[in-house]
């Protein structure tokens, strides 16, 4: 792999072309490389996350004491939630793990030389790009976007929303879509075509099949989403009625459509993270993993019962009370599968010689974290007691406690994980733990107390509350100060991994980590693999 | 020691088993519970006037409010039922998670044994977790339906949501539809017992100990019509008619919110409601029929203040 400077018109030969250095316009801006998108992805990730995790702070800034005056007008409020939930979703958690980790490492994984389409790959990238203007257009614009990000009709509406913030938010939830859309088949077509020679589905590694599963998701729910929301651009622009009661329409359709997508997508956002899990778990206990194929076939099988659990999110919408029996009793199946993933993981612990490096933390944090998440869904999978826990902040907790625990310990799982083989520099080993540990204390303290808020009966989306809620809204507040300044303890950890000397072994952790990116250089070299390689 | 410590006491079969036997994340979870108890037991705002019995949120509340109905008693009891179950899961797996970390860390086990299959414990945990479930799904199913039927109200109310208020239409009672604001911070008399961000200025007026049902529908946007301590909630769908329903046990005043984004005023429009006996009740509604300030909408400047608010 030599990378000297080549003659520039030896570029257009063959075997130069290969080894050529790129200018940086040419390696960032029309990357096709798989390891430059994921980079690109990542990058896209961190200032998802930076931004979205800014508006997070200013809205516990608000809500840390009632009547307070950090955001006065209650649009500016609604802007900013809704854009801390479609940047955190579509900006942060997809991009980092799908389009980051998955562009990556699957093609490394299964012994491919790179994705399938690259120049799909890129394209996918620079979708999600603009649509991340779009949707700060969405929240800067006017009054901005304040619908909530599940954007129900009629309040995002032309009567209700006029002004074109909030048709840039629904054209930067298209860019994504197709973003998602591209990717998606990018991922399907090359983890079903290039494994490398003895590399059967039943070998292949787990955080494959997770992003292939999460992949067959997209696919399917995405278009449904981007029908909707053509639909609500078509109702907001060209008159038509399909969610207005006053013209036939019905805004409960809206709330089916947009759910048929929106519950696949808690699998897409979560099972990556999965995979994640798994290969972290396997490498620090120095175990192979524990039931294998169960451990497969139970993400294809949430996949799969994920798709038929929609209205649960519509528990006190316009259901009736059959459909409510039936959406509950398939919501509390996906429960199983989940169980059979959390038990296979301790399994893989048992009997291990467990190494407690900061990727583990994260994954034990991880496991842990999620399985209160999942509690907490169980009891809402109750219809009967959604009714009372609906939209409160219960409902926050929980949701929380599986995506900003669950998924966001998934990626930094994997970012610790991965970044000696991605930047050829380790991370330092007493920051990641201190990062862990104070982020941990942080989020566990923002958002624990928000199950008694809302038991106690506080809705959500309320820039003031009544006087009674606010002991642990204070409580939850300090938590977000704390994984806030824990932030910056990561920023240090970037510092120092971005201005190491060190040099990295190809196995940097030793004979549990048993995939294939290990046993390729640290940095991976531009082009993974000299010869294709075998898999016996 | 009030009722709701009894009522605890008699439910105890779901409250006390095991607690000594579940190590560190079990006694947490059960502390965090029974202080939920305590708590609890001390909650009333201190504000109202004492004769008037008030159901209203108190700081650092750590449970379900008190039932004001047996809807509310019954989810409480459902939810104590569901959230024991998955808080004795999370304890085994916290147990479980502990004893692996410590027993098997490197020092303590630094050569791993290679098992990666064990048929009879996989079957265990897909047969255990189907079990639970099934547990929980039958008291669960019958509470839905129990939720659900509507038959036979003494009275039938229509609720209407509106940015940024509520409208109560009283069925069979001609010219009984009144709208029902937010009383705006800078005019809250903690005296007269107003509580900020929860007191409107007409509230709902319901008989104490009748079948009350709910119509509910909007009149612009998507709202939320939640009452915690009656274990009620809804959105209001314009185009649609949703129905609930409720039966009052003591007179008093109970609180709700509006619970699904509406707008910049979405925290703005509260649901109070008066509960009395039904000869209160009775002759109340003779007084609103007569008075026409029921009917009226709030002057324009708090409409305004409703909604910068």
């Amino acid at each position: 792999m030599s990378s000297t400077t080549q003659d520039p018109h030896a570029e257009h030969g063959h075997d130069a072309h290969a080894h050529a250095k790129p200018g940086f316009v040419r390696r960032w801006l029309m990357s096709t490389n798989h390891k430059d998108i994921g980079t690109l992805y990542i990058t896209m990730a961190f200032i998802g996350a930076c931004t979205g995790g800014t508006l997070s702070e200013i809205m516990r800034q608000q809500l840390m004491y009632p009547h307070n005056d950090v955001i006065t007008s209650g649009a500016a409020w609604n802007a900013i939630i809704t854009a801390h939930g479609l940047i955190m979703i579509f900006w942060f958690v997809m991009p980092a793990l799908i389009g980051g980790f998955g562009n990556w490492m699957v093609p490394m994984m299964i012994g491919a030389p790179d994705m399938a389409f690259p120049r799909l790959n890129n394209m996918s990238f620079w979708f999600l790009a603009c649509g991340f203007i779009f949707v700060m257009l969405g929240l800067t614009l006017g009054t901005g976007t304040g619908a909530g990000w599940t954007l129900y009709p009629p309040l995002d509406n032309s009567q209700y929303s006029p002004g074109i913030a909030t048709d840039f938010s629904l054209f930067s939830l298209h860019l994504a879509g197709i973003s998602s859309l591209l990717g998606a088949i990018n991922f399907i077509a090359t983890i079903l075509n290039m494994r490398a020679p003895g590399m059967t589905m039943h070998k292949m590694p787990l955080f494959c099949w997770a992003i292939l599963v999460t992949a067959f998701l997209l696919l399917l729910a995405i278009p449904v989403l981007a029908g909707a929301v053509t639909m609500l651009i078509m109702d907001r622009n060209f008159g038509t009625s399909f969610f207005e009661p006053s013209g036939g329409g019905d805004p409960v359709l809206f709330q089916h459509l947009f759910w048929f997508f929106g519950h696949p997508e808690v699998y897409i956002m979560i099972l990556p993270a999965f995979g994640i899990i798994s290969h972290v778990v396997s490498t620090f206990s120095r175990k192979p993993i524990f039931g294998y194929l169960g451990m497969a076939y139970a993400m294809v099988v949430i996949g799969f019962v994920g798709f038929v659990v929609w209205a649960h999110h519509m528990f006190v919408s316009a259901i009736s009370d059959n459909s409510r029996v039936y959406f509950e009793v398939a919501t509390l199946v996906i429960a199983v599968p989940t169980g059979i993933k959390v038990f296979s993981w301790i399994a893989t612990m048992w009997g291990g010689s467990i190494e407690f490096k900061t990727p583990m933390l994260w994954a034990i944090g991880f496991i842990f974290l999620f399985v209160i998440g999942g509690a907490t869904g169980v009891v809402l999978a109750n219809a009967g007691l959604d009714q009372e826990l609906h939209n409160d902040y219960f409902l926050v907790a929980h949701f929380h406690y599986v995506l900003s625990m669950g998924a966001t310990f998934g990626v930094f799982a994997g970012f610790y994980y991965w970044i000696g083989k991605m930047s050829g520099h380790q991370y330092p080993e007493f920051w990641g733990k201190v990062h862990f540990w104070s982020f941990f204390i942080g989020v566990n303290l923002t958002f624990f107390p928000q199950h008694f808020l809302g038991l106690a009966g506080m809705p959500r989306r309320y820039p003031d509350y009544a006087d009674a809620f606010a002991g642990w809204n204070f409580v939850s507040s300090v938590g977000s100060i704390i994984s806030g300044l824990s932030t910056f303890v990561f920023f240090y950890v970037l510092w120092r991994i971005f201005s190491s000397k060190e040099v990295l072994a190809d196995n940097y952790w030793g004979e549990g980590a048993t995939t294939l990116e290990w046993a390729v250089p640290s940095p991976a070299p531009h082009h993974t693999f000299e010869d294709v390689p075998v898999i016996r | 020691m009030n009722r709701r410590f009894f009522t605890t006491l008699r439910r105890g079969f779901f409250l006390r088993p095991s607690r000594a036997a579940c190590l560190l994340p079990g006694v947490i979870v059960a502390l965090l519970f029974s202080h939920a108890a305590l708590a609890q037991a001390a909650g009333s705002n201190p504000l109202a006037p004492a004769d008037a019995y008030v159901n209203a949120p108190h700081n650092w509340q750590m449970w379900l409010p008190v039932p004001g109905s047996p809807m509310e008693a019954k989810i409480d009891w459902l939810m104590r039922y569901v959230l024991w179950i998955m808080a004795a899961v999370v304890a085994f797996v916290g147990v479980l998670m502990g004893y692996v970390m410590v027993r098997f860390s490197a020092r303590k086990n630094p050569v791993p044994s290679q098992v990666t299959h064990n048929t009879l414990i996989e079957v265990i945990w897909i047969v255990v977790p189907t079990i639970l479930l099934a547990i929980v799904i039958i008291p669960s199913i019958n509470l839905i339906y129990y939720e659900g039927n509507t038959a036979n109200p003494y009275l039938t109310v229509t609720v209407t949501g509106h940015q940024w208020y509520w409208e109560y239409e009283y069925h069979g009672v001609p010219g009984l539809d009144y709208t029902s604001y937010m009383i705006p911070d800078d005019q809250i008399n903690p005296a007269k017992g107003q509580i900020r961000r929860l007191s409107a200025d007409h509230p709902l007026v319901l008989p104490v100990g009748e079948k009350i049902k709910f119509d509910i529908t909007s009149g612009d946007v998507l709202h939320g019509f939640y009452l915690p301590s009656l274990g009620v909630q809804k959105y209001a769908i314009p185009g649609t008619i949703q129905t609930s329903w409720t039966l009052i046990t003591k007179p008093g005043t109970y609180y709700g919110q509006c619970n699904q984004i509406c707008g910049l005023g979405h925290d703005a429009m509260p649901i109070e409601i008066k509960a009395v006996p039904l000869k209160d009740y009775l002759a109340w509604v003779k007084t609103a029929q007569a008075n026409d300030a029921q009917n009226m909408a709030p002057p324009a400047d708090e409409l305004a203040d409703a909604a910068t608010n």
